[in-house]
């Protein structure tokens, strides 16, 4: 076991993992943070995106130690300070972005690094963005809804899947 | 996954020491080999990563060549070879998805060369060469074969140096559900010929369309590919396509590559 130690949320945070501990693992089990889900721990789903460095990463393959000393935001950190729902957060509220809500904390993190690359997206741009989040519920159309409005754009305009 | 040794070190010359142990693997994005390790397909006694190590990172400009670092991920080759060679930063910009192009790297793919990947392609078309810790190698020379290449045990890429071409372009038909290359085809001009290479079609990994070569460098135009048809012997037939399709669509996106060459 190493010591590993992350901020995670603003946070200084530290924990054990063996070589082959996962970071979605490590924030999980040893940080408690269970927000971040594993869907499909095959790397295709998306369920376990987070920021890393500013960066979206799939989290179940990432390996903690190798990311020691690295800045991490997770879902928990998307809250404003009141705990109120952040606005990408209350935009999949409002639009019913979710439906049993697995996927979301992927697709919601997912969506922030997109909007702080692109913070005015087209339509086809956040579908195009969103490739590598699998949502099993929603059929995806309100989920690009609520991530046009949440950049502050007309989300009535959005049109069946292409 | 079984567990193993994790590693980090800062530099070439510590990362090769580090896999001259036994069972030692370098592990650059993870983005393949993590997911065979679940698998148990793959069991290291050793990880060495690379990612710490910044003379593997970044894209530059020497003369007439552009060098990537191995350990660069997609998303930088995306960004940051777009203005010397668009049509590789293009290809690197539809690789997965926007996670994956974050972690994986040039590098992790050559050295994996899956038969359906991208960047294979890319080095073959371009007659690129693979520098490794201990020589250079012809991107003809490399590509042996599915999952195959011509690296030794535990020799590590170091960086890839590509020649700019005049023109060039990457048609890739994507698998929806993995978005690896069903058939890609990268086509590149230079001023001694034209270079054509297709991932994701055959049983032996990437290769080069000669018959499309010729006919290309003599006239530069989708129109000299009419009537040219790839064999569908010992391509890849599979439930997302058969031979004979994926035959078919070598010509199709090569026309593609070559109207959209720029
Ligand atoms: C959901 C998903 C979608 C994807 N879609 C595509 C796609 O559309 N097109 C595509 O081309 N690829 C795709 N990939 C694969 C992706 O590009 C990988 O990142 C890449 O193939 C491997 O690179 P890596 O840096 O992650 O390597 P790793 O997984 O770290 O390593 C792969 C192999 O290469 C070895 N290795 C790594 N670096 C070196 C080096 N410098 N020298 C020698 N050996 C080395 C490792 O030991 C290992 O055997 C996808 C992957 C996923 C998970
Ligand atoms: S749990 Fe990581 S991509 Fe599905
Ligand atoms: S809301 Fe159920 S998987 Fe997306």
């Amino acid at each position: 076991m190493t010591k590993v130690t992350l901020t995670v949320n603003g946070r200084s945070m530290s924990g054990q993992a063996e070589g082959r501990t996962l970071l979605s693992s490590f924030l999980r089990e040893e940080l408690g943070l269970t927000g971040t889900h594993v869907g499909c721990d095959t790397s295709q789903c998306g369920a376990c995106v987070v920021h890393m460095d500013g960066q979206a990463v799939k989290s179940c393959t990432v390996l903690a130690q190798d990311v020691d000393g690295a800045s991490v935001t997770t879902i928990e950190g998307m809250a404003n300070a009141d705990g109120s729902l952040g606005t990408i957060q209350q935009a999949f509220q409002d639009h019913h972005g979710l439906q049993c809500g697995f996927c979301t904390p992927g697709m919601v993190m997912a969506s922030a690094a997109l909007l702080a690359e692109n913070p005015k997206p087209t339509e086809a741009e956040v579908r195009h963005y969103l490739e590598g989040n699998i949502c099993r519920c929603t059929g995806y159309h309100n989920i690009v809804k609520a991530v046009m409005a949440a950049s502050g754009q007309d989300a009535g305009g959005a049109v069946a899947a292409e | 996954m079984y567990n193993f040794d994790f590693v980090k070190p800062a530099s070439v010359e510590d990362a090769v020491a580090a896999l001259g142990g036994d069972e030692a693997q370098p592990l650059s994005g993870g983005m393949t080999l993590l997911p065979s390790m679940k698998q148990r397909l793959n069991a290291p006694a050793t990880l060495v990563s690379l990612t710490g190590i910044d003379a593997l990172k970044g894209v530059c400009r020497d003369g007439d060549m552009l060098v990537i670092g191995a350990a660069t991920p997609h998303a930088v080759v995306a960004r940051d070879a777009a203005a010397d060679y668009p049509a590789l930063a293009e290809l690197a910009g539809q690789i997965g998805d926007p996670m994956v192009r974050n972690r994986g790297t040039i590098g992790g793919s050559l050295a994996n060369n899956d038969p359906s990947a991208c960047y294979p392609s890319a080095a073959l078309a371009s007659g690129a060469t693979i520098v490794t810790d201990k020589r250079e190698i012809a991107a003809d020379d490399f590509f042996q074969g599915m999952f195959a290449t011509a690296l030794d045990e535990g020799e590590i890429i170091t960086s890839v140096r590509f020649p700019i071409p005049q023109k060039a372009a990457y048609a890739k038909f994507a698998q929806p559900a993995s978005r690896f290359a069903l058939t890609g085809a990268f086509v590149a001009q230079y001023a001694n010929g034209v270079r054509v290479a297709i991932t994701g079609a055959s049983e032996n990994g990437v290769f080069r369309w000669s018959e499309a070569e010729a006919a290309l460098s003599s006239n530069f135009s989708a129109d000299a590919l009419a009537g040219l048809a790839a064999s569908a012997d010992q391509m890849i037939g599979d439930l997302h396509g058969t031979p004979e399709y994926r035959a078919h669509l070598v010509g199709v996106m090569t026309r593609r590559a070559v109207a959209a060459a720029h």
